[in-house]
């Protein structure tokens, strides 16, 4: 896979900076995130910032170019570049089935006030990633994907007119088909297979989505960042948890 | 040569006036080198796999969203894309393994500079005096050659020289570290002192500050050198020059893709460095160990590896072999070595190579805690892996036998507000009776953070039915013979594995949560697979009877005098506390009788 059949233009990746974080070594350098990480990470190796005590700050920042890549990666599946990751298999989902994916990702995770749907963060691409894997598992996922999708049209033409498709329903007709299968240990007899392919997009959306900067900024995840040390939780979470 | 540990391909021409060949550069082929060569011995060092650098190599705050399948573990890469191990895993390609039938062993490899140091778990608790002597306790096992006395001045310097965070509780056979020596341990997480408080107050578990390998603050380089070597100018130099390239950890981006700062213990970054300051140590990367060579008095004069770029065969020789290939892998390497002289496997005249294997009994339990839905947002990284512990607490129970198995084992848990990677809020829909759509994802959200995962992690103790042989029908692709692997777990094994997870329940249970695994009544469900651990010792044990071992106290073969296995093969028991910080102390202290033996023209 290149760069550019990735879900998510890297360039319009929300900016995670702003989180009341202060970057320890950085002042008032304006750069993205990532690059500021990878700075800091490699200003933090240098004797410079060793020589600090504990909690001391410094604005010195030597500004060696982050690696790109890793040349001495052989670049295979057991010693790839995990630098510059890239994905080594072709996609195999239609462009039918990724639309009817897309539907079904944003039953499953839709927009609201504090993130976008789960096809706007690009989750149906991210599944034809996971079933056009080269693995075992990932391969019987992909029946179980593709015969889902089938499943979920059929449904629709037999419930509410022959030929209609389920991405071509109203919310409220995609609901009374999804919530007979969203929970497996529910599912009538004859529609077991289905609650089963509704429990594997579900959790293949949920990663997709979540793990996007978004998607974790949604979550309130202030992690991945370098600190000058480490505080004890703030009070207000002790107060939650009924230690203060 | 020589590798330089900040870049460059790692190359030698062999010469042949090396005083010693390590096989091996982990964590105890890194002491050993660190060591020897720090003392004056020329050393070469051999390494089954590629060079690594740590440095420009790890995946420092690299995303899950940057990587194939956000990061999941796959055949290649089974602890996940960012994993450090390279050409590793469970499978070695072109280097399989077996197991007899009714076996299920599990073997962890990592073809790489540095080993396993490099993705290990950095969890560094020192062995006890108990655990040094656990056959005279309760009459089961084997009991060390060394008393814990013995060692602990090499915990001390192994402790100081890596640098390991913890504090010193005095609970019973959970020693404490000499004065100076730790580093402080970071403050605990939100989920760690809920747990914490419930442990104590109502369960009477104990739960303190854990012990990793990871810098909270910079070394004190001059101090800890003087305190390592007094008389050796120096070790002290390049000792303190490599401490002083070692930053303190800024709490975040996970261990176990190694760390482009140095703040955790890895060999490449701790221990190869100031080794080949010294201009001792010769690195040989993609050389495959076959077998120990020996002179018709049967004393080792070498090694036969097989180059694997050119796939071709080489020779090369010193005064001393020291295998620190892993327990097995060191095993395997000996029962490979046979000759006239020694028809069965170098050093197993008494057959007992191979024998004894041991992994750790592990078994978990997944909870979810109400108490710490709805978190308010704040940076839960932290040191990576966990700032607190449960060391072993029920000697008391164990004494008056109100267990039903012997030895202890420790609790290892975690979870909180750690970054979302994949899988996450997969598997949760008997919490959520399978919601889709907005409840879904506002369920994510007062979920996020609320689960805690408890891993048990205990003694095993050796028995005969768990050993490996040469499989007479498999070579590797280097035309290695390979090994076979047998194992049977004892009831006491079984018995602990189902305590784990009745524990672990009983603490999710009294925090308010709701246990997500299956706890079995049936140990042998509950039990991790044999290897699965990834702290398989012994085969190679060190014993006081040159009948009933195969090594001395100094990890010194009772054969050849001048053929060492210095790694965690010489364990004789497996206590449940993680075995790398005893391997290097042990590794060392093997190190430094070489050195005597050396200079006292013995060797």
């Amino acid at each position: 896979m290149t760069d550019e059949s990735r879900s998510g233009d890297r360039t319009k990746r929300p900016h995670v900076s702003k989180r009341g974080l202060k970057l320890p070594v950085l002042g008032a350098v304006s750069m993205d995130r990532r690059q500021a990480l990878k700075v800091i990470a490699i200003a933090a190796a240098t004797p410079a910032l060793v020589s600090c005590k504990p909690g001391e700050e410094t604005s010195e920042v030597v500004m060696t170019p982050a690696p790109v890549s890793n040349p001495r990666a052989r670049g295979d599946a057991w010693d790839p570049d995990l630098i510059a990751p890239t994905v080594p298999w072709e996609r195999s989902l239609t462009s039918d089935e990724l639309q009817s994916l897309a539907v079904l990702c944003d039953v499953i995770i839709p927009a609201d006030e504090r993130s976008q749907s789960a096809s706007q963060l690009g989750a149906h691409d991210f599944i034809d990633e996971w079933v056009s894997a080269p693995y075992e598992a990932n391969q019987s996922d992909k029946v179980l994907v593709r015969g889902g999708l089938v499943w979920l049209d059929s449904e629709a033409s037999e419930r509410f007119g022959e030929g209609t498709r389920f991405r071509e329903l109203t919310p409220d007709q995609q609901i009374s088909i999804c919530d007979d299968i969203c929970y497996v240990p529910n599912a009538d007899s004859g529609r077991e297979a289905a609650a089963r392919f509704f429990d594997k997009v579900r959790d293949l959306t949920s990663t997709a989505f979540w793990t996007t900067p978004e998607g974790m900024e949604d979550l309130q995840y202030l992690g991945n960042v370098p600190l000058p040390r480490w505080d004890p939780p703030p009070p207000e979470v002790l107060q939650h948890i009924g230690l203060e | 040569m020589v590798g330089q540990p900040d870049g460059g391909q790692v190359t030698l021409k062999a010469q042949d006036d090396y005083d010693a060949i390590i096989v091996g550069s982990g964590a105890a082929g890194g002491m050993s080198a660190y060591v020897l060569a720090c003392s004056g011995v020329k050393v070469l060092m051999l390494e089954a796999g590629r060079d690594y650098d740590p440095v420009s190599e790890t995946p420092m705050f690299q995303l899950p969203f940057d990587a194939p399948l956000r990061g999941a573990g796959t055949a290649e890469k089974p602890f996940g894309f960012y994993d450090a191990t390279v050409d590793g895993g469970w499978r070695v390609p072109g280097e399989p393994y077996s197991s007899a039938e009714g076996t299920d062993f599990l073997w962890w490899r990592a073809r790489m500079l540095g080993g396993r140091t490099n993705h290990w778990g950095r969890i560094s608790l020192r062995m006890g005096e108990y655990d040094y002597k656990p056959r005279s306790r309760d009459g089961l096992g084997l009991d060390w050659p060394m008393s814990y006395e013995d060692v602990a001045p090499y915990y001390d310097k192994t402790e100081a020289l890596i640098g390991v965070y913890g504090s010193n509780e005095g609970l019973e056979n959970t020693p404490n570290s000499s004065p100076g020596v730790l580093l402080p341990p970071p403050a605990p997480r939100a989920e760690e002192l809920l747990t914490q408080r419930i442990c104590r107050e109502r369960l009477n578990i104990p739960v303190v500050p854990a012990h990793l390998a990871i810098l909270t603050q910079p070394l004190e380089a001059d101090r800890i050198a003087r305190m390592l070597w007094p008389n050796n100018e120096m070790a002290r130099r390049v000792t303190a020059e490599s401490m002083r390239t070692r930053a303190a950890c800024y709490y975040a981006t996970p261990c176990g893709r190694g760390c482009s700062i140095k703040a955790n213990f890895q060999s490449p970054t701790v221990l190869l460095p100031p080794a080949l300051a010294t201009g001792n140590l010769d690195i040989i990367t993609n050389a495959m160990v076959r077998e120990v060579t020996v002179d018709a008095n049967g004393r080792a004069t070498g090694v036969h590896y097989i180059d694997k770029t050119t796939r071709l065969e080489e020779h090369v020789r010193a005064r001393v072999v020291i295998l620190t290939a892993s327990a097995c892998e060191s095993a395997r390497i000996l029962l490979n070595s046979k000759s006239s002289l020694f028809p069965d496997g170098l050093s197993n005249g008494n057959g007992l190579v191979g024998k004894y294997v041991m992994d750790t009994v592990g078994a978990g339990v997944q909870g979810q805690i109400p108490a710490l839905e709805n978190m308010p947002p704040h940076n839960a990284d932290g040191a990576s892996a966990m700032h607190l512990y449960m060391p072993w607490w029920l000697y008391q129970d164990q004494a008056r036998d109100q267990l039903d198995f012997a030895r202890g084992y420790h609790i290892e848990f975690g979870g909180g507000r750690k970054m979302p990677g994949f899988g996450s809020f997969g598997g949760i829909e008997p919490l959520t009776a399978g919601s889709y759509g907005q409840r879904f994802k506002e369920d994510c959200r007062r979920y996020y953070g609320s689960f805690l995962g408890f891993d048990g992690r205990g003694e095993m103790i050796p028995n005969d039915n768990c050993y490996c042989e040469i499989d007479p029908e498999q070579v590797d692709e280097w035309g290695i013979p390979t090994l076979r692997f047998h194992w049977t777990w004892s009831d006491h094994e079984l018995n602990q594995a189902r305590h784990m997870q009745r524990t672990f329940e009983e603490i999710i249970e009294t925090m308010g949560g709701h246990v997500l695994s299956t706890i079995h009544e049936d140990g042998a469900k509950a039990i991790a697979r044999p290897g699965e651990i990834i702290h398989e010792v012994g085969g190679v044990i060190m014993g006081n009877d040159p009948s009933r071992s195969v090594l001395n106290e100094f990890c010194q073969s009772w054969e050849v005098d001048n053929l060492f296995v210095a790694d965690g093969g010489c364990f004789v028991s497996n206590a449940d506390k993680n075995p790398t910080l005893s391997i290097m102390a042990i590794a060392w202290r093997a190190s430094d009788y070489i050195v005597g033996q050396m200079n006292e023209r013995n060797l």
